[in-house]
């Protein structure tokens, strides 16, 4: 199930999300960002991002 | 790329490529991974360094030094500006680095001394057995590949998985990360001899603005507001246009930066069985500048040695390690633990009270002071406000202390 949705032309990829995410679940891979099924809706990597890049689906 | 070495570092910034430099020069067989096509691109930095601190490193060179910095002025949120000169303003007054080409000198450094780089090259997971790390998983122009190693090393950046495949959970909080977007522009019409620093909550809350000058009429403008504040539809890329837009307007953006510092101040654990993190994996940047650079070289420097002497020693546990561990929590965890005092203190203040320290050092010479100097002359003026950070002019002898109230 996808959780957050990352625009990706917002994105400036700095992972700073990756940082802050309790549960392990992003990654910054080269110059995108991966979720996965680790992420569990709780809105802290869209509350930092520097951009608003992030969006989390409830 | 070989299947296996004495030491492998991931992530070529500042603290991979001192570790690996630190590590090959000693002898060690290194690599360096880089998931990245491009050391050092895109730039997460607003690229300040003292000059005393690197030159311990690497000798200055033009090709990536865009500014040499005088002094700096400081603003309180209503405009009153506390102006400090050269060798005085710490760590974030000397140069303004490029760091694109910083960085790529740096892993050159390492190459060069024998280290393998490899970049477009991804550590997915630590090979750990009997508790012990053995090595790395990395994914390689999508191939995956096992590489054995004594000594792994976590030089991956804000964004380190490296710590917590170990089990050091550093996961950062929102109140401990500061999150951060500049511009490069052309036309702000700033002095290129001196950094800029806008303090107050209505532009960023909880952090504060800098002008960095990057060479002819360029500059970097950036903000950082700490995490719990972002969010609510407003981030921290929202408070630099405001910025811009009021105090610019007829300035150009050439380039957009974002990242985020951790500011939490050391970490509990940077070591375990086989493994050392470094720099920001570590969470080793100054919570009160945010600058990181020069600790992570620092860390490196040290990491490199230690990796020497443990593998000499035959010994690469988390006891042996722990020599990595102590030496950077005696030398840059010192200052790093000081910051953070200050920045939980100042993180704290309203407007009004940031106006009054900066009143209070109204007449106050600042032409040979140290960002202690100032800080105490804050205190002396400020001591009700500002009790909490006596402790940093506790071991400070010329500060002759009256610990009164
Ligand atoms: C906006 C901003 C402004 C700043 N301003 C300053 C300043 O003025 N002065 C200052 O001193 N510091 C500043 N800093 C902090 C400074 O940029 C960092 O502290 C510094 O870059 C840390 O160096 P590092 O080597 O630890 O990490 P990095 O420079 O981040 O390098 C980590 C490297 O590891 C790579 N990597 C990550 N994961 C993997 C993986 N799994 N496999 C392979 N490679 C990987 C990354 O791609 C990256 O190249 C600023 C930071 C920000 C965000
Ligand atoms: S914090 Fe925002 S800009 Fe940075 S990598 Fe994550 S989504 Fe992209
Ligand atoms: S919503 Fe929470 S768990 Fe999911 S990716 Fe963001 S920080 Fe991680």
């Amino acid at each position: 199930m996808v959780t957050i949705n990352v625009n990706k032309f917002k994105c400036g990829y700095c992972g700073a999300c990756v940082s802050v995410c309790p549960a392990g679940a992003l990654e910054l891979v080269e110059t995108w960002i991966e979720v996965n099924e680790l992420c569990t809706s709780c809105g802290i990597c869209a509350k930092i991002c520097p951009v608003g890049a992030i969006e989390v689906k409830k | 790329m070989k299947n296996e070495y004495d030491v492998v570092v991931i992530g070529a910034g500042p603290a991979g490529s001192i570790t690996a430099k630190t590590a090959a020069e000693k002898g060690l067989s290194v690599l360096l991974i880089e998931k990245r096509q491009e050391i050092g691109d895109p730039v997460r930095c607003a690229e300040g360094v003292s000059k005393v601190w690197l030159r311990k490193h690497i000798e200055p060179d033009h090709r990536w030094i865009c500014a040499d910095v005088k002094g700096s002025r400081i603003f309180a949120p209503d405009g009153t500006m506390i102006e400090m000169s050269e060798e005085i303003a710490g760590a974030e007054v000397g140069y303004v680095l490029e760091r694109k080409i910083f960085d790529r000198a740096l892993a050159y450094e390492a190459a060069k001394t024998g280290a393998e780089v490899i970049v477009k090259t991804r550590a997915t997971d630590l090979i750990i057995e009997n508790n012990f790390v053995k090595g790395v998983k990395v994914s390689h122009l999508g191939q995956s590949y096992d590489i054995k190693a004594k000594i792994v090393i976590g030089a991956d950046g804000v964004e380190s998985k490296v710590g917590r495949w170990a089990g050091i959970n550093t996961a950062i909080k929102p109140v401990d990360i500061e999150t951060c977007a500049q511009y490069l522009m052309s036309n702000t019409g700033i002095d290129q001899n001196y950094c800029y620093f806008y303090l107050g909550n209505e532009i960023a809350p909880a952090g504060y603005v800098w002008i960095f000058p990057k060479g002819n009429d360029m500059a970097n403008v950036g903000i950082g507001i700490l995490g719990n504040k972002s969010g609510n539809g407003k981030h921290a890329i929202d408070y630099l246009n405001d910025f811009v837009n009021d105090k610019y307007p007829d300035a150009k953006i050439l380039e957009v930066d974002v990242g985020g510092v951790p500011v939490s101040g050391s970490i509990e654990k940077t070591v375990a069985n086989g493994l050392m993190l470094v720099g920001d994996a570590a969470r080793q940047s100054d919570p009160i500048t945010g600058g990181g650079i020069i600790n992570a070289m620092e860390a490196g420097k040290i990491a490199g040695e230690v990796a020497y002497n443990a593998i000499s020693r035959n010994n690469v546990s988390a006891d042996s390690l722990n020599e990595y561990e102590e030496k950077w929590r005696e030398t840059i965890g010192r200052e790093i633990d000081n910051s953070l005092i200050v920045k939980d203190t100042f993180t704290k203040f309203s407007d009004k009270e940031l106006n009054s320290l900066g009143h209070s050092l109204k007449g106050v010479n600042f032409s040979s002071m140290s960002l202690l100097d100032l800080l105490y002359a804050l205190f002396k003026a400020n001591k009700k406000l500002l009790w909490e950070l006596r402790v940093l002019f506790k071991t400070v002898v010329k500060y002759e202390l009256d610990f009164e109230k």
